[in-house]
């Protein structure tokens, strides 16, 4: 983003009411929310392209698409939720959830190859 | 009593307090979709090798409508870039062009849940079926020459149901072109729809796309069926701070433009959710 005031628009704490922010400082920003609009469009359209296109690795189609979904989710994040510019308080929230999101998927990995065996343990888990 | 730092921020955290409460609340959200994502890896990984529905266990690939859950995709982008828009109109104190930027919001929260539930019924309405002899189809199921469960829930039939709610004892069945070998790429045209003529004792099992048929189902309606409830439940929300809600705008104009930011922040998580559930659950 073009403006580096500690507090424009995307701050989100109308502090001091709108007169801080002029229109002007608003218009830029709609500019980036169409820019980041068409973004997504496109990153859908490549995402959905690239299934057609056939890779003889599961784990590039993967690691493909999931690439594709986290820099939308990131212009999301970024520009739509303002994350760019937002408070120290919601950066902790976030980097705590990160944590515990990770550390969620690792258990489930973990899980994975741990499972029952033995005659009860396969009727526990039907794949 | 007045709610403190609605509109000034609160000196600790720099921050007005919903918008706080709106971050923490999303956290929580993560999680919640994290498991649910957690549990479609697992099942995913774990299924059997090969092509469904010939081995009955393996991961059924290229069922969902693709070029439906793009378009789908298309209209939960849109309705983020006019959620966000209606907060900046606000910003500009132009409130008749954010009343337009929410009615488009919301107008396009309902197509996503309508084109949803046209994809739905069309699971409903599609059928495994597995004969005594060890051939497997999916397709269409007709049964006095119509197809039943078409908007029907309670006319969706597994083996016993049709058994026991019909007296027919013989059945026609449209299987479905035969899928190749590989991923994502059966919709080769060289195959064409079979009309099976059954009697009900040749079947092994017959059962709809219903959760309780397959894993893939089971995960598929799971997660797509809450984040479509999430879709529900934002634009109700967002459909309120268009019209009666509205009225606080007069009177406190900071607080509802920081009521829509946090609303649009909600509705931006949903969006994030699909962003990954579309590649996760249509095309991986």
């Amino acid at each position: 983003m073009s403006d580096n005031h500690s507090h424009g628009p995307t701050g989100g704490s109308a502090t001091a009411g709108h007169d801080d922010h002029d229109h002007h400082d608003i218009a830029s920003h709609i500019k980036t929310y169409i820019g980041v609009f068409i973004a997504l469009l496109v990153g859908t359209v490549i995402t959905v392209s690239m299934y057609y296109v056939h890779f003889d690795s599961m784990a590039l189609t993967i690691a493909i698409a999931l690439f594709i979904a986290s820099i939308k989710s990131f212009l999301v994040a970024a520009y739509f939720m303002h994350l760019i510019s937002e408070k120290k308080a919601i950066y902790g929230i976030l980097i705590i959830s990160a944590i515990f999101f990770v550390a969620l998927g690792g258990l489930t990995l973990w899980g994975m190859h741990d499972w029952p065996t033995g005659a009860e343990g396969k009727a526990m888990y039907v794949p | 009593m007045e709610i403190p730092y609605t509109d000034k921020p609160r000196p600790d955290t720099g921050l007005y307090n919903a918008k706080l409460g709106i971050w923490l609340f999303l956290a929580s959200e993560i999680m919640l979709f994290g498991g649910l994502f957690s549990a479609y890896i697992l099942l995913r990984v774990n299924a059997a090798e090969g092509v469904w529905p010939a081995v009955k266990l393996a991961w059924p690939h290229g069922l969902l409508n693709i070029p439906i859950g793009t378009f789908n995709t298309a209209v939960l982008i849109t309705s983020s870039v006019t959620v966000v828009l209606a907060w900046a109109s606000l910003k500009m104190n132009n409130f008749a062009r954010f009343r337009m930027f929410m009615v488009i919001t919301v107008f396009c929260a309902l197509s996503f849940l309508g084109i949803k539930s046209y994809e739905y019924n069309e699971k409903f309405t599609h059928y495994e079926l597995r004969l005594n002899d060890g051939k497997a189809y999916t397709g269409h199921l007709i049964v006095n020459g119509e197809h039943p469960g078409f908007w029907d829930f309670s006319k969706v039939y597994n083996l016993e149901q049709l058994k026991a709610k019909t007296n027919v004892t013989s059945i026609k069945f449209t299987a479905d072109p035969e899928k190749a070998e590989g991923h994502g790429h059966g919709e080769a045209g060289a195959h064409e729809h079979k009309e099976l003529d059954l009697k009900t004792d040749q079947i092994a099992h017959l059962d709809a796309f219903l959760p309780r048929n397959h894993t893939f189902f089971a995960i598929y309606f799971t997660i797509t069926a809450l984040h479509g409830l999430h879709v529900l439940g934002g634009a109700l929300v967002l459909a309120y701070f268009a019209f009666p809600g509205a009225k606080l705008w007069k009177t406190h104009p900071e607080q509802f433009t920081n009521r829509i930011e946090v609303g649009g922040l909600f509705w931006h998580f949903v969006d994030l959710v699909w962003i990954f559930l579309f590649p996760v659950v249509y095309l991986l």
